[in-house]
């Protein structure tokens, strides 16, 4: 049944094509302004905080001293991460100790680590880059770093590179080549899951993270 | 709900009548309109988007039919399962059949007006599943029984009180609360339980990128990607016209959109969907169903005028801009798709006989074309909803086109026609008007519009008169 | 829709067209701004065989009598190629955008456009092409604006008005609450849909009356046939005037 309706609306849209003339469109006139890296960095930051996410930047060799002072104003019990991760094994030599949660790889398929990944309360992921113009992180989930790493704990540190940080949308897509390369899932996170659809009224941390917390690492 | 008798008046008289409706939406919307305002950069770069963003919909129109294919060939290699339906019972059966395939009984739902459309949720009731809305605010309706009053903000005519009493009625072990924090973990807690044990997600789309074969899902709360990425299995449904050519068409489409729902400059998450789970990846469905539904679309794209109706996002800014819908809500529509863009959709849909009341709705005030992000002619398709709707010269296209003809109003606008074309009459006519105006019965027309108001006052002499006896020269 | 109008130079004659509304009920306005015009040291025209723009008819979906009405105004208008100016935001607006969507598929569609290129919007037209200076001679007063929707949304023309405005010395002008929003007129729609429309000239009235202004100043009657109604029936004391009207008065003492 299914081959014959899509025959039907092909039919439909085909015929259609004759009776209208093609509009040929003008565009590609608009694009937000490129930055330097300063700048990139100064705006991400901006941008994301207006969301409520969180944002350090430090230098690159001081990310797991930040970190830990992160981890420790909140005490969280448990942290997944992917082991294979770029910062697998700085995670592994640093974080252990008093205030600091128990580290918890994201080592199997989510139909057996489901449950327990419900009651983590920090997830940690590395990035692809960051978008300065909107104040958004690009992840793109690998096997060593799965999806929901970003979605279901209570909070969400993101590792991002400075000299990864692009000025538009636009720009990422064409340097990072996203027509050749999409991968099963590619994210912008901007901030912590929120929802105003009571009285308009912004509330953090309906289904997803309740915080984002950013180290820009430069 | 699509094809029951509509009674607007009633609704109308129901929905004014409501204070506290009122003032729901009047608070809600123009706090979303200033938010609009204050993420948007000033007027010259906002119609260089526009620009941008209608040149994307109108050029996917422009080749919908090999876009579609390209989208459906890029999916299959992609790994997703693409469905056609051409009606929504069909698109209800190919669900029920994947959820049937699954022996699954519980869906977890992001939000999707399609499957508003479809009114998925009662058909898989019907069939003894559970259709769970996961969208905070399309859980408070569901939880009401209720459709949504707003494309974006489903529940925005229920006030903090409202929900707290939604929820301990109908939520086991939750007592009454109106702070809205509390009312949000509430939502929390018991959906997340949800999406672990949930069978199948499903999902609308706002952008399906033919290029590469991708479904772009734009949301703020994250249940949209819990529901696409927790359960094994995801279904996502859109209408035919969210394809769009490339990448590239997205970042004024995304700029727009977000700003134009919301007021912001982006969501919380923008998800990109390419495929079911590969090799070696530990979580994402295994399974995604695409299913692309035509329900009265491939008909507006025949039309010049009338497929500019396909360009729209669903961005719901047109409603919050309307002053009608600001004031009867969107539940006095009877139709999925109220306000402006309803009005023009619906009667396309459902046809003018059941909807083409509603394009009387509308003092073509042009707010809604004002800030349409992609440009539809709103107020151009309204009209063109009402021409259709008497079909003068039997040459309607739109469903039911023709519904409206009756002998009293072609013979009123007869009439009309002649005192206005010529001169002679139309002079007698004024002068008439001029001594006797004031003594015409309050019936019809009159009696609707001294309702409110005292009546229109007739000059004893017109500005033709005037102007003559002061000598003003006319040719 | 475009508000970048090109506005002719050195005019001497211009056309007017003074709506069916202004001829049946506002008179007076119109006069008045026949009377701004020809301060300007323009020539006016007025053609005894004008009538209505067919908005009424285009509006209500009956697109074959609006046809006829239009194109009897087409001819009307036609013996010279004068601008062709009009007391009303919406009926100009009508005039100079929708009659070439009209007659988007007739061969008179590009005669038809030439015409629409000569409509303007009265207060645009004195503020814009005329550069009109007023001097005031009234005592001093506070009033508001509502701009009819064409006026704004197709003609572009509120700034032009409240410049006008502007100028009058003992004129206070106070804005109104959500100024962009329709009163409720919307012709036939006021008939079709009244309790819709008596909901929106309530909220307007309530807005206008918000300001404390002794007056409401509009480009279009419609608008003020509706608002001024309503604050009759309700005994608001707020005068629904003519832009045209109320500057002739201002400047004339």
């Amino acid at each position: 049944m299914s081959s014959t309706a899509r025959d039907r609306i092909f039919a439909r849209l085909h015929a259609a094509r004759t009776t209208v003339s093609p509009y040929v469109p003008r565009g590609g006139s608009w694009q937000a302004p490129m930055l330097d890296k300063d700048q990139r960095i100064e705006l991400l930051k901006k941008r994301m905080e207006t969301v409520r996410s969180e944002v350090h930047v430090v230098p690159e060799a001081e990310w797991p001293a930040k970190l830990l002072e992160v981890l420790k104003a909140r005490e969280p019990q448990t942290m997944a991460y992917g082991h294979d991760a770029w910062f697998g094994g700085t995670l592994r030599s640093k974080v252990k100790g008093k205030g600091l949660p128990k580290l918890v790889p994201y080592g199997e398929n989510v139909e057996a680590f489901r449950d327990e990944l419900f009651g983590i309360d920090v997830g940690i992921t590395s990035t692809l880059g960051g978008i300065a113009e909107n104040g958004t992180l690009i992840v793109w989930p690998t096997p060593q770093e799965p999806r929901l790493l970003s979605l279901v704990p209570t909070v969400h540190i993101a590792l991002l590179k400075a000299d990864t940080i692009y000025s538009t949308l636009a720009e990422a897509m064409r340097e990072m080549r996203w027509a050749e390369n999409m991968p099963t899932n590619a994210l912008l996170i901007s901030g912590p899951s929120k929802t105003a659809d009571i009285e308009m009224t912004l509330a953090f941390g309906v289904h997803g993270p309740k915080e984002v917390i950013v180290l820009v690492l430069d | 709900m699509g094809s029951q008798h509509l009674d607007f008046t009633a609704n109308v008289t129901e929905a004014l009548a409501d204070r506290q409706l009122r003032a729901n939406f009047k608070s809600a919307l123009t706090g979303l309109m200033k938010k609009r305002v204050a993420v948007l950069p000033n007027a010259e770069e906002i119609e260089r988007m526009r620009d941008d963003a209608e040149a994307a919909k109108r050029n996917a129109l422009a080749k919908l039919p090999e876009l579609l294919e390209r989208l459906e060939r890029k999916c299959t290699e992609n790994g997703i399962i693409v469905h056609w339906a051409e009606t929504t019972a069909e698109a209800n059966d190919i669900i029920l059949g994947i959820m049937r395939s699954h022996d699954a009984t519980k869906l977890v739902k992001g939000k999707s007006m399609v499957s508003e459309e479809m009114h998925l949720n009662h058909f898989l009731e019907t069939h003894g599943i559970e259709a769970l809305e996961t969208d905070l605010g399309e859980f408070i309706i569901q939880l009401n029984h209720e459709p949504p009053s707003h494309i974006i903000v489903p529940a925005v005519h229920k006030n903090r009180q409202q929900v707290g009493r939604i929820f301990a009625d109908n939520l086991e072990g939750i007592p009454y609360t109106d702070v809205v924090e509390e009312l949000n973990a509430i939502a929390r807690k018991t959906l997340r339980e949800k999406f672990r044990t949930g069978h199948v997600g499903l999902s609308g789309v706002n952008f399906a990128v033919a290029e590469t074969g991708t479904l772009v899902l734009v949301e703020n709360e994250g249940n949209g990607r819990m529901c696409t990425t927790v359960p094994p299995v995801h279904v996502a449904v859109m209408g035919l016209e969210k394809v769009v050519e490339s990448l590239s068409d997205l970042p004024p489409l995304l700029r727009l959109l977000t700003a134009s729902a919301t007021g912001q400059l982006v969501t919380t998450y923008v998800n990109c969907i390419t495929s079911p789970r590969k090799e070696g990846e530990r979580d994402g469905p295994k399974e995604i169903h695409l299913v692309i539904l035509d329900n009265g679309r491939s008909r507006m794209l025949a039309d010049a005028q009338l497929r500019r109706t396909l360009q729209c996002i669903r961005c719901g800014t047109c409603l919050n801009h309307c002053p009608v819908y600001i004031r009867i809500g969107g539940h006095a529509y009877g139709s999925v798709y109220p306000g402006p863009i309803g009005k023009i959709l619906t009667p396309q849909i459902d046809g003018l006989a059941e909807k083409g009341v509603l394009a009387t709705a509308s003092s073509l005030c042009n707010a809604c074309e004002e800030v349409c992000p992609v440009r539809i002619p709103i107020p151009g398709i309204i009209r063109r909803m009402r021409t259709e709707a008497y079909d003068e010269k039997d040459d309607g296209v739109v469903k039911g086109h023709g519904a409206k003809k009756n002998l009293l109003e072609t013979l009123v606008w007869k009439g009309w026609e002649l005192t206005y074309r010529i001169p002679a009459l139309n002079r007698f006519v004024v002068s008439m008007l001029g001594k006797f105006g004031d003594k015409l019965p309050n019936v019809g027309p009159l009696k609707a519009w001294t309702s409110v108001r005292t009546a229109p006052r007739f000059a004893p002499k017109s500005l033709h008169q005037l102007a003559k006896e002061e000598g003003i020269r006319h040719e | 829709m475009a508000h970048t109008f090109t506005y002719p130079r050195d005019v001497k004659t211009v056309y007017y067209f003074g709506t069916c509304l202004v001829d049946m009920s506002f008179p007076q306005a119109g006069m008045a701004g026949i009377h701004l015009l020809r301060r300007a040291g323009v020539e006016v025209v007025f053609p005894q065989e004008q009538s209505c723009c067919g908005q009424p008819a285009y509006n209500s979906g009956f697109l074959e009598e609006a046809r006829a009405v239009a194109r009897a105004q087409i001819k009307a208008f036609s013996k010279a190629d004068w601008p062709i100016v009009v007391p009303s935001g919406s009926c100009a607006g009508m005039m100079r955008h929708h009659y070439p969507e009209m007659f988007a598929n007739d061969p008179e569609y590009f005669d038809v456009r030439k015409f629409s290129e000569r409509v303007f919007e009265l207060g645009d037209f004195l503020h814009n092409a005329l550069h009109v200076r007023y001097e005031d001679k009234g005592k001093p007063v506070k009033v508001t604006w509502h701009s009819s929707c064409h006026a704004m949304r197709e003609m572009g023309a509120t700034a032009a008005a409240k410049a006008l405005i502007g100028q009058l010395s003992n004129v206070e002008l106070v804005e109104i609450e959500r100024e962009y929003e329709c009163c409720g007129f919307g012709g036939t729609f006021s008939i079709k849909q009244p309790e819709i429309s008596a909901a929106m000239v309530a909220d307007k009235v309530e807005d206008i009356r918000a300001t404390g202004a002794s007056a409401i100043l509009s480009g279009d009657c419609g608008c003020l046939m509706n608002i001024g109604g309503a604050m009759e029936r309700t005994g608001v004391p707020v005068a629904p005037r003519h832009l045209a009207e109320f500057i002739w008065e201002r400047i004339n003492g």
